[in-house]
């Protein structure tokens, strides 16, 4: 079997280098021990896990602002808590969260919510999905 | 009688209106006096987890001015903001952190916002499990009145009160505090493997069948070793737990509902306090059945 050569363009270390400075973390360091991905309560749900989060950052795969785990990470901070190498994944992903909302698209739309749900959703629901979620 | 700042945040004044009325009373009993603060404002919810997003902070920022100005006036005795609710704990906390961190970020917010007086900074942000904790599990021991004996209670943690570690009212990985003040009250305690496991916070929001899943698995597995109620201080666990068992019971039809308390609601029954301030309408799941059936 051959191995498959990535290379890392100028593109993708700006990348990665825009993930640093907006999380205050040095994404590099993650040995992709895979504690995140296995301490994660919506890695099971999500289409890649947060240790390969962080790999696609590292390797400056931008593809990674296109995906739904991203979204999914709930800001729960057990991988924050657990991390051997003291990185917080939660704020690596809310990193790429942002960069796509400063970009003014936004994940969710209030129309897709159905007028019953949202009387029924208490304003803490609301108004953190919309922190989230939207720009 | 010792007076705090205390800040509500929205859901207390609606839906979660029972946990404000349970916690005033309890905290009343302690000799305690949540003074609300004036012109309160959103605290954000969650925190801003990018280093250059300052915005975010301000309504968090702006709370504290209050605080500041209620101990310019005199008001209060303490320079520290109570909360109840622990989403705003976490939020408020976090910015707090950040703001005696940072003094340059202090300085941007306190240049941004002109027409409010500077935040000086120093005001900490306090849970009322914690403030418990520091007058001593004793001391709430010597206020039961009624005994909760029979009531098998499992306490849910949730997220934002354990982690991240800054800004943690106990050990993030081994919590004991809540553990605590239920065995003070009385209550037959039941640990739970997953009382610190998420429950899909505002995922309930876009992706509602994700808190349907975390939910049912919290709910089983404190089911499975005995417990007949979770117990929670956050108003997010609480809809995603006790108002999403709608949704779990259409997913799992063999499901039987489980009462979800506010741990004030437990302190208010265990100190004999008139039943109104538990509002258990308020409660999704009515737990006067199951009170009832253990003579409570």
């Amino acid at each position: 079997m051959s191995k498959k050569i990535i290379e890392i363009t100028d593109e993708g270390n700006a990348f990665l280098e825009k993930v640093n400075e907006l999380s205050g973390q040095v994404v590099t360091l993650c040995d992709q021990c895979g504690t995140c991905s296995g301490c994660c309560p919506m890695a099971e749900e999500m289409d890649i896990t947060p240790s390969q989060i962080n790999r696609m950052v590292q390797l400056g795969q931008v593809e990674v602002l296109d995906l739904e785990a991203i979204w999914l990470c709930a800001s729960c901070f057990t991988c924050t808590v657990r991390c051997p190498r003291g990185l917080d994944p939660s704020k690596i992903c809310e990193s790429l969260r942002q960069m796509t909302l400063r970009k003014a698209i936004d994940y969710m739309d209030i129309r897709d919510i159905s007028e019953k749900e949202m009387r029924r959703l208490p304003q803490i629901a609301i108004v953190s999905a919309f922190r989230k979620f939207t720009g | 009688m010792k007076k705090i700042p205390y800040y509500p945040g929205c859901t207390l004044k609606t839906t979660g209106k029972n946990f404000e009325d349970s916690a005033i009373a309890t905290a009343k009993v302690l000799g305690l006096k949540l003074l609300e603060i004036d012109r309160w404002n959103c605290c954000g919810t969650v925190t801003s987890l990018t280093q250059d997003d300052l915005i975010h902070h301000i309504a968090s920022v702006r709370n504290f001015i209050r605080v500041q100005e209620m101990n310019e006036r005199g008001e209060v005795d303490d320079y520290r903001l109570l909360t109840l609710c622990s989403m705003c704990y976490n939020t408020l906390k976090s910015v707090s952190n950040v703001m005696q961190e940072r003094p340059d970020d202090l300085d941007k917010i306190n240049n941004f916002m002109d027409r409010e007086e500077d935040y000086k900074g120093g005001v900490t942000v306090v849970h009322l499990l914690e403030l418990i904790r520091e007058m001593g599990f004793d001391e709430i021991k010597s206020k039961v009145k009624k005994s909760l004996g029979k009531l098998k209670v499992s306490p849910y943690y949730g997220c934002t009160l354990l982690r991240p570690k800054e800004v943690a009212l106990d050990d993030p990985e081994v919590p004991t505090i809540m553990e605590d003040l239920l065995n003070a009250i009385g209550v037959d305690v039941i640990d739970s493997p997953k009382k610190s496991m998420c429950c899909g916070s505002y995922q309930t929001v876009r992706n509602p069948k994700t808190v349907v899943r975390l939910g049912y698995e919290i709910i089983e597995s404190a089911r499975k070793r005995g417990a007949e109620a979770l117990v929670t201080s956050c108003p997010l666990c609480a809809f995603n737990l006790d108002d999403r068992q709608k949704e779990i019971k259409l997913e799992h039809p063999d499901f039987e509902r489980m009462p979800v308390f506010y741990f004030t609601q437990l302190t208010a029954l265990a100190f004999g306090l008139k039943k109104d301030v538990n509002n258990f309408d308020l409660n999704f799941t009515d737990p006067r059945p199951l009170l009832k059936k253990k003579k409570i």
